[in-house]
């Protein structure tokens, strides 16, 4: 059973040779999903899950996902940041799979933050 | 913790933050003494006896050491409510065993949940760890071992989405009850 298996996994290797152009560094968008045991307990699984299905069924090579561990804020979760390159970091707070769909179509997609769905924007203003 | 998928996503990241390379993680129900047996053994820093008995109590906790948190008290709340034991073997150098038993009829035993997505999440966000993965319960049987698949992949990462929605099927693994592969042959 898992040679055959095996067997599939040359295929899917066949179908995406000359697709895959990422190297470490060469990626637009990365995405973080905070995967501490609070984070875990709050859904961050599902999270992770739905952003890998955005990522192949819109087949992109410029996304990169990853995760990472507490950020120190665990009533706040599950949490992502989302990094677009020359852009400041975005954090999410306590999101759910429906969220989690709006922001990879509007700032991973289209690089307009979600700003209701945002721990913070921006830096500090006096004025 | 929902499921005890969860309860492993949550210990094996423990394995990770110890600079683990290599990460077995097993599953065995056995039947005739109704036990569900989940076992994490990683290749990590390890800890001295003093550090392993600090991380079963949750509130000795530092902040600085995210090694030690809630997750390993939550495992062995869990095993605990499901009238099964937990145990922790640690030496430094030499890498950590986390054991949980749980009694597998009992009523309290979460459920197993989606170990597949569990293990997913594992590789992606650790494509640098290896990971041995054995399932032996509920009638599954399924193993993988991302040593090999990466060996097959050659240059593409084993992160690549359409890999790791193939890796899916071979974490589920196949039911007992197979039928054969020609049971239409006919001829």
């Amino acid at each position: 059973m898992a040679k055959l298996r095996i067997e599939d996994l040359k295929k899917i290797k066949e179908s995406v040779k000359g697709t895959v152009n990422l190297r470490d560094g060469n990626f637009r968008v990365k995405v973080t999903v905070h995967m501490g045991t609070c984070g875990i307990a709050a859904g961050a699984r599902e999270i992770m899950s739905a952003l890998l299905k955005e990522i192949e069924t819109r087949g992109l090579q410029d996304v990169i996902l990853t995760s990472s561990g507490c950020a120190g804020l665990c009533s706040h979760e599950p949490m992502i940041t989302v990094e677009v390159k020359e852009s400041a970091p975005v954090k999410y707070v306590r999101l759910d799979v429906e969220k989690t769909g709006e922001i990879f179509e509007q700032h991973i997609m289209n690089g307009t933050p979600v700003a209701a769905y945002a721990l913070s924007m921006g830096s500090e203003t006096t004025y | 913790m929902e499921d005890l998928s969860l309860h492993i996503l949550d210990l094996v990241e423990n394995s990770t933050a110890a600079g683990a390379t290599l990460i077995e993680v097993s599953i065995k129900a056995d039947v005739k003494t109704d036990m569900l047996m989940i076992r994490i053994k990683d290749n990590g820093r390890g800890m001295d006896p003093e550090m392993a008995s600090r991380v079963q109590d949750p509130f000795v906790t530092t902040r600085t050491t995210r090694r030690v948190g809630m997750g390993l008290p939550l495992l062995e709340q869990s095993a605990r409510e499901a009238e099964g034991q937990f145990e922790l073997h640690s030496r430094p150098g030499e890498g950590t065993l986390v054991q949980a038993t749980f009694g597998y009829s009992h009523i309290d035993r979460k459920p197993l949940g989606d170990i597949a997505s569990t293990m997913v999440a594992l590789i992606l966000g650790n494509p640098e760890v290896d990971f041995v993965f054995e399932r032996d319960s509920d009638g599954i049987h399924a193993q993988l071992d991302t040593r090999e698949i990466k060996e097959q992949l050659g240059e593409i990462p084993i992160t690549h989405p359409a890999v790791l929605e193939q890796l899916r099927p071979m974490l589920n693994g196949s039911a007992e009850q197979e039928p054969p592969a020609n049971a239409e042959g006919g001829g």
